[in-house]
């Protein structure tokens, strides 16, 4: 398993519109991808759970998938939280 | 063919209607007959299915959707299809809930979360509910909940409408509105009268109105008749007619039969409805309402952003006057970024200026935007603020404003307290406007949007009119003129009547204007005098509406009727 953090760059938090680029991204890399935060583990392929993490802009989540390759895919998902203009 | 049934109800739109009834479905529950979950597999895989069925229609409309109704669409439709969402599902199922029992449960724990977060996120319950509802028609063989997607013309039949349902209907479709309940100033009534859909509010009986039924309305005296008789649409049809001759020769700016100006203004609520009325017949702008610059938003909107609605608007109205009223928020509508926290009785609240008192900067803001915007553009622009009590914030505001170089100070009056005390409140003012909405419901106790209470919101209420004549006389001795910019403005009758009782400017829907112009038109001012004081010697309202319309020249009365 590899693992990454992220801090939200969204000025707005991770709602609308920067949570279902997210999660359009994390359901184009193909992958089984985990996000949490305080705690609470969601499935980073479903815009509702994401949705109902209420991460805040400047909190920081984990990234997470079983798949040992996906290194710079997950990269590039962190990448997508951080910018925040997404 | 069945026979004509009439029935009746309040008239809160004006116009006629005629068409056949498109019914607005009811939500549909949970299945209270459906078996436990037997094989959760299968019946996760139908409820996909659903969930996917309701996401392929909800992109289909936003596909003939567009700007933001579109978004709502688009995201809606994803919601349909959330995996998280079907694996809840899932769950459910697996411990033996049935279907609809299993997508109102997953839901619901969603609904939650969502709730707790608050702002924004709480604003996307309402979607979700939305998908629910569809979802669970869809499993149960219903026809979709909601306003059915119209083909043709039509009469929306409803038990009642959300102001969301009434926002996007197409008024070249809805030829009129017929609902079992709400109330004569409700938001939707507002706003079917602002679309020019002709509106008609508790109609006992609406409910048993069949799909495709002739439905014929008038939404001046609340008549409805299902399955009218040839007869009966001849006569809907020939007031109609009257109405279109009566009102064919009226244009220009208001006045009475001997000349008194009475200038007839517009209420806008958006940008779009103030370019739609600037290209109208009217002498300007009111009542421009400035909410929809901040709803539905994390942040304020910045000072640009708001420089430039402002200056475009203006624009379009040349050197016509336009009063914009500062922001009116408050617990009721509450913003992300201006949340005083939930209040037990928000109409009574931090809202209007109270809310502008506690956050000062974003009154800062709009007035500077105001200011920009008027110094590009040189137009009559005239600022007032919503909500006013006292003397002291009245005059606060007022400093505000001429401190951001502004000319123009005025208040509106909704308060019992501005009214009876306007000669204090208006010292040192330039003007003042009537909110004759939140003047009834403040003056009457009594909830504006409970349809129950409608007779008591009749703004014929002597004690209303009482008001009124109060601020006049206020403002008469201060020399600030005193205008009306309520849905009583908008009433042929009883815009006679404020302007026997010193009214000097009314504001209305856009589609009101011409039947006032006409009414007064027909007046000399001292006889709306005399109609004033007829009503104000009333007992009830219904006597002084009656003993008006009796006085008034027949041709007001009708359109008044119409």
């Amino acid at each position: 398993m590899i693992t990454r953090t992220a801090t939200i760059g969204a000025p707005n938090g991770l709602h609308a519109r920067p949570a279902a680029l997210f999660v359009d991204a994390v359901e184009e890399s193909g992958l089984d991808v985990t996000i949490s935060f305080r705690g609470e583990t969601a499935d980073a392929g479903s815009l509702l759970e994401v949705l109902t993490l209420g991460a805040e802009h400047g909190d920081e989540v984990e990234l997470a998938t079983e798949d040992d390759g996906a290194g710079e895919a997950l990269d590039r998902l962190v990448e997508l939280l951080v910018r925040g203009d997404a | 063919m069945s026979a004509p049934r009439a029935l009746s109800g309040l008239g809160v739109s004006v116009g006629f209607g005629l068409g056949p009834a498109v019914r607005v479905r009811p939500v549909p529950g949970v299945d209270p007959s459906e078996p436990a979950a037997v094989d959760a597999a299968a019946d996760g895989a139908r409820v996909r299915e659903a969930l996917a069925a309701v996401a392929t229609r909800l992109e289909a409309r936003a596909e003939r959707a567009d700007g933001e109704g579109r978004e709502i669409l688009l995201m809606t439709a994803k919601l349909a299809t959330d995996r998280g969402l079907a694996k809840s599902v899932d769950k459910q199922l697996a411990a033996g809930a049935g279907m609809t029992r299993a997508v109102h449960d997953a839901m619901e724990g969603y609904v939650g979360k969502l709730q707790q977060l608050g702002g924004y996120m709480a604003q996307r319950a309402t979607d979700l509910y939305d998908v629910r509802d569809r979802a669970i028609s869809e499993l149960r063989g219903l026809p979709e909940p909601g306003v059915p997607e119209m083909t043709g013309p039509g009469v929306v039949v409803a038990h009642d409408l959300a102001p969301a349902e009434t926002a996007v209907l197409d008024p070249s479709l809805v030829l009129g509105i017929v609902t079992e309940v709400g109330g004569p100033t409700s938001h939707t009534a507002i706003l079917a009268s602002g679309l020019g859909i002709p509106a008609v509010v508790r109609v006992a009986g609406a409910g048993d109105i069949a799909e495709g039924e002739v439905v014929a309305l008038d939404g001046g005296t609340g008549e409805v008749v299902v399955a009218p008789s040839e007869e009966q649409r001849d006569a809907f049809r020939l007031r109609a007619e009257r109405r279109r001759a009566a009102l064919a020769g009226s244009w220009g700016p208001g006045r009475t039969a001997d000349g008194h100006a009475v200038p007839l203004l517009a209420n806008v609520g958006t940008l779009a409805d103030a370019l739609r009325a600037a290209e109208q017949d009217v002498e300007g702008v009111g009542l421009f309402r400035t909410e929809f610059l901040f709803l539905d938003r994390q942040e304020p909107p910045s000072l640009d952003e708001q420089t430039a609605t402002y200056t475009e608007a203006l624009r379009a109205f040349g050197d016509r006057r336009v009063v914009i009223r500062t922001l009116d928020a408050g617990a009721d509508k509450p913003l992300p970024f201006a949340d005083l926290g939930a209040e037990e009785n928000p109409a009574l609240g931090r809202r209007g200026l109270r809310l502008s008192r506690a956050r000062e900067d974003l009154l800062d803001t709009q007035l500077a935007a105001l200011a920009a915007a008027q110094s590009a553009t040189g137009a009559d622009l005239r600022v007032m603020a919503p909500m006013v009590a006292t003397v002291e914030e009245a005059r606060w505001f007022a400093g505000r404003v001429r401190a951001h170089g502004l000319a123009s100070v005025g208040i509106m009056i909704e308060t019992p307290a501005s009214a009876v005390r306007s000669a204090h409140l208006l010292d040192g003012l330039d003007f003042a406007s009537i909110g004759t909405n939140d003047l009834t419901q403040y003056t009457m106790a009594a909830d504006r949007m409970q349809g129950e209470l409608a007779d008591l919101l009749s703004p014929w209420q002597p004690a209303v009119l009482d008001m009124v004549q109060m601020a006049c006389e206020g403002g008469s001795t201060t020399g600030a003129g005193v205008g009306v910019c309520g849905e009583a403005a908008g009433d042929p009758l009883l815009a006679l009547v404020l302007v026997g009782l010193g009214v000097s400017s009314l504001s209305m829907s856009p589609n009101k204007v011409a039947a006032v112009r006409v009414a007064l038109g027909l007046h000399p001012v001292e006889r709306c005098r005399e109609l004033a004081g007829l009503a104000l010697g009333a007992r009830t309202a219904p006597e002084a509406r009656d003993l008006v319309a009796g006085a008034a020249d027949p041709i007001a009365r009708e359109l008044a009727q119409a």
